[in-house]
C-alpha cells in the first residue's frame, strides 16, 4: 500500500525528520488559505497522486499570491494527472500540497531504503545526485550510490549513519542533523513496515538545514493487520478499479492489454498461464489467481471480474486440482458460466483429481466450454477461437 | 536417498487443531508420513487425529522425538512459532502460511543464522515431499512418483505441473521442495541445488523461479560453478508488467529488475537448459537426459 506525499511527511515528521512545510488542500479556498497560512513569498503546489514524475506533468507549480494558489488548486483538483509512471489515464488528483517554497537550496541528496532480498537486510542508499530517479543514477554512476546494511539486532547505529554523512560531505551540525534524520527513517522503516522508503530531495537549505522536499513510502500489505493508523489511510480512488473489487473478494487480479482473460489457481501458475497464451501468438487480458479453492462463488466473481474488461473476447480457466476433485470444479464453473451468462468462448483445462470426469461434464454442458487436454492445447485452443 | 525428508522423518505440526493443520494432517498420514503429533497452547494433553496435542515444542519434542516441523498457524503468528521451533532442536521447519510480513522473514532468518544447521522452508509455500516417503505440506500426493528428478520452485502449482509432468514420462521425482514466492525465503534456490547435487537419488534438477529479485541468477550462477548434474530452468511471468506484483509477494519487478528476460539469459549464459512453455518442463527433460546419454 503506497502513502501520499502528504501522509508520508506526516508520518516521517513524528519521527523527527525535518520535513518541508505543507498544508493539505481539498478546494481552491482551501489552497488560498494555506498560501496565507505558510506567509511566504512563493508557495508550491503538488498535486497528491500515487505516481512519480508529477513535476514533468504539470503537477507541482510555484505560486506567487493566494490567488495564483487557488487558480493552481482550481486546475488540478479533480483532474487526472497523466505521468511516465500512469497508464494512459492517468492517476484522480483529489488533493493539494500547497508547501513551503525553499529554493534555491544549496544542493539536493537522495536518501532511501528497501528490504534487500540479497542480503536479507533494510538496506539504506544515499547519494549526492538528488532529485533525479535513483535508477538513473544506478544505471549511469553506481559508484555514487552509498549502501548501508542493517543488521535487525543491533538495528541502525550512528557510526553508519555519521559515514553516509561524511560521505555526503555534510559539515558542522549538518552532521548531527543527518545522522539523527537516518536514525530517526530508520525506526520510521521497522516500525510501520515500510517496503519502500524515499527522500528525494533531500534539500540542503542555503541556512544549512537540511529538509526533506519530498517523500514516498510503501508499506508491506501483509504487515498491514498491525497498523490500522496506516490502513485508514488508504487511498482507494488511486487504485484500479478491477484490482480493488478483485481485493474484495481476496482474488489477485492485475489489469493487462490483451484479450483473453485468464482464471488460474496459483500466481506462479497464471504466470505461467498468460506466458503460453503469449507464445501461442495470442495477448492475455488479465493475471487472476482465484486461489487453492476454485468454489462456484470465487469462480463467479472471477467470471464477472475478468468479463467486466470490454477487450475480453475469450477465457482460458486453467486449474491444477491438486486436492480438490477436478469434477466439483467443472460443476462450479458449469454453474458460474449459466450464472453470469458468459457469451465469449471459453477454454477449461483441468488437470490433477477426477481430471477426465470433469471434462465429461464440461463438454455435456451445452455450454459454450472446451475442455482442453494439457497446457499447450488449451492455449491453442482460446488463441483460435479469439482470432476466429 | 532423497533431501531433507525421508520415510523416518516425525513431524509436528504447528496449528495442528485449526482448520488448515486439522485437514493437511489427515492427508499426510494419509500418504504415509510419520507425523507425531502437534503443537496448539491450552489443549496440551488432549488428542486430535488420535495423535497427541502438546503445549509447546520443547515438550512436543521431548516427547516424540521429532526431527520437523510444519507450521500452519495465521500470519501474525509465525515469527513466534519459528523461534518456538527452533528452539526446541527440531532441524527443518516448513512454514505454509501466507501473507507473513516481511520484516518478520527478516528477523526469523537472523535468529536461525545463529544456530546453524536447522532449515526452513517457506514461507508462502506448499512444502516439501519425498514421493511414496513423506509429505509435508499441502501438495496433492497422488501426483508424485518415487523417481530421479529434483524439483525446487517458487511456485505451488508450477510445480505440480513439472511433478505431474515427469510423473507421466516415468522419470518420477526424489524430492520436490517448494520454497515459496514471499522476497525472503527461508530456502534459496541455490540452497536446493547444493541439496540435490548431494543426494545419489536425484540425478537431474528442474529450477522454476519467477519474476522479482535476482535469486534465478545468483542461482544460475552458482550451477555454472558447482551443478554438474543436468538443469531445466524455467521462469514464469514473461508477460507480467513492471511495477505490479503478481499474486506472491516477492513477484513483483521492480526498478527495471528481475524481469523473466534477464533470468533466461541467465540461464543461457549459464549453458543451463531451458524451456519457454510450462507444458514442455518434463519434454525438455527428456532431451536433456537423452542428449546426454542418461536415458
Amino acid at each position: 500500500m503506497n502513502l501520499h506525499e502528504y501522509q508520508a511527511k506526516e508520518l516521517l515528521a513524528k519521527y523527527g525528520l525535518p520535513v518541508q512545510l505543507g498544508v493539505l488542500a481539498t478546494t481552491p479556498e482551501e489552497a488560498a488559505a494555506a498560501y496565507d497560512k505558510l506567509g511566504g513569498k512563493f508557495a508550491v503546489v503538488k498535486a497528491q497522486v500515487h505516481a512519480g514524475g508529477r513535476g514533468k506533468a504539470g503537477g507541482v507549480k510555484v505560486v506567487k499570491s493566494r490567488e495564483e494558489a487557488a487558480e493552481v488548486a482550481k486546475s488540478l483538483i479533480g483532474t487526472n494527472l497523466v505521468t511516465y509512471q500512469t497508464d494512459a489515464n492517468g492517476q484522480p488528483v483529489n488533493s493539494v500540497l500547497v508547501c513551503e517554497d525553499m529554493y534555491p537550496v544549496e544542493r539536493e541528496l537522495y536518501l532511501g531504503a528497501v528490504v534487500d532480498r540479497g542480503t536479507r537486510r533494510v538496506t539504506f542508499m544515499a547519494s549526492t545526485e538528488g532529485g533525479v530517479e535513483i535508477e538513473q543514477v544506478a544505471h549511469e554512476s553506481p559508484e555514487k550510490i552509498l549502501k548501508v546494511t542493517v543488521d535487525p539486532l543491533v538495528g541502525m547505529q550512528p557510526c553508519q549513519a555519521r559515514e553516509v554523512a561524511f560521505a555526503l560531505g555534510l559539515k558542522g551540525e549538518q552532521l548531527k542533523q543527518f545522522t539523527s534524520l537516518m536514525l530517526g527513517a530508520y525506526d520510521a522503516f521497522v516500525e510501520n513496515d515500510f517496503a519502500l522508503f524515499e527522500i528525494n530531495p533531500l534539500a540542503v537549505r542555503e541556512n544549512g538545514q537540511l529538509a526533506c522536499v519530498d517523500a514516498k513510502i510503501g508499506i508491506d500489505s501483509n504487515a498491514l493487520y498491525r497498523h490500522a493508523d496506516l490502513s485508514a489511510q488508504r487511498d482507494k480512488s488511486q487504485e484500479n478499479e478491477r484490482e480493488l473489487k478483485a481485493s474484495e473478494f481476496e482474488l489477485n487480479y492485475v489489469a493487462l492489454e490483451g484479450n483473453i482473460g485468464c482464471m488460474v489457481n496459483g500466481a506462479g501458475l497464471a504466470m505461467a498461464t498468460m506466458d503460453i497464451i503469449k507464445l501461442y501468438g495470442g495477448q492475455p487480458a488479465n493475471f487472476l489467481d482465484v486461489g487453492g479453492g476454485a468454489t462456484k462463488e470465487r469462480v463467479i466473481e472471477a467470471f464477472k471480474l475478468i468479463l467486466a474488461d470490454p477487450s475480453v473476447q475469450g477465457v482460458l480457466i486453467n486449474i491444477f486440482g491438486g486436492i480438490v476433485r477436478c469434477d466439483m470444479i467443472a460443476e462450479a464453473i458449469i454453474a458460474a458460466v449459466k450464472e453470469v451468462n458468459v457469451t465469449v468462448p471459453v477454454v477449461v483445462r483441468l488437470e490433477g483429481n477426477n481430471a477426465e470426469l470433469g471434462a465429461k461434464l464440461l463438454n455435456e454442458s451445452g455450454l459454450k466450454l472446451t475442455s482442453a487436454d494439457g497446457l499447450a492445447d488449451a492455449a491453442q485452443k482460446i488463441v483460435a477461437a479469439v482470432k476466429a | 536417498m532423497s533431501v531433507l525428508v525421508n520415510k523416518d522423518t516425525k513431524v509436528l505440526v504447528q496449528g495442528f487443531t485449526g482448520k488448515n493443520g486439522t485437514f493437511h494432517s489427515e492427508q499426510a498420514l494419509a500418504y504415509g508420513t510419520k507425523v507425531v503429533g502437534g503443537v496448539t497452547p491450552g489443549k496440551g494433553g488432549s488428542q486430535h487425529l488420535g495423535l497427541p496435542v502438546f503445549n509447546t515444542m520443547k515438550e512436543a519434542v521431548r516427547e516424540t522425538g521429532a526431527d520437523a516441523s510444519v507450521i500452519y498457524v495465521p500470519a501474525p503468528f509465525v515469527l513466534d512459532s519459528i523461534v518456538e521451533a527452533v528452539d526446541s532442536g527440531v532441524g527443518l521447519i516448513v512454514v505454509i502460511t501466507e501473507g507473513v510480513p516481511t520484516l518478520d522473514m527478516l528477523k526469523a532468518k537472523r535468529y536461525i543464522e545463529n544456530t546453524g544447521g536447522v532449515r526452513l522452508i517457506g514461507p508462502n509455500c506448499p512444502g516439501i515431499i519425498t514421493p511414496g516417503e513423506c509429505k509435508i505440506g499441502i501438495m496433492p500426493g497422488h501426483i508424485h512418483r518415487p523417481g530421479k528428478i529434483g524439483i525446487v520452485s517458487r511456485s505451488g502449482t508450477l510445480t505440480y505441473e513439472a511433478v505431474a509432468q515427469t510423473t507421466k514420462l516415468g522419470l518420477g521425482q526424489s524430492t520436490c521442495i517448494g520454497i515459496g514466492g514471499d522476497p525472503i525465503p527461508g530456502t534459496s534456490h541455490i540452497d536446493a541445488l547444493e541439496l540435490f547435487q548431494n543426494d545419489p537419488q536425484t540425478e537431474a534438477i528442474i529450477m522454476i523461479g519467477e519474476i522479482g529479485g535476482t535469486a534465478e541468477e545468483e542461482a544460475a550462477e552458482y550451477a555454472k560453478a558447482h551443478v554438474t548434474k543436468p538443469i531445466v530452468g524455467y521462469i514464469a511471468g514473461v508477460t507480467a508488467p513492471k511495477g505490479k506484483r503478481m499474486g506472491h509477494a516477492g513477484a513483483i519487478i521492480s526498478g527495471g529488475k528481475g524481469t523473466a528476460e534477464e533470468k533466461f539469459a541467465a540461464f543461457e549464459k549459464a549453458g543451463i537448459a531451458y524451456t519457454r512453455s510450462p507444458a514442455e518442463l518434463g519434454s525438455t527433460m527428456v532431451e536433456l537426459l537423452k542428449s546426454k546419454g542418461m536415458l
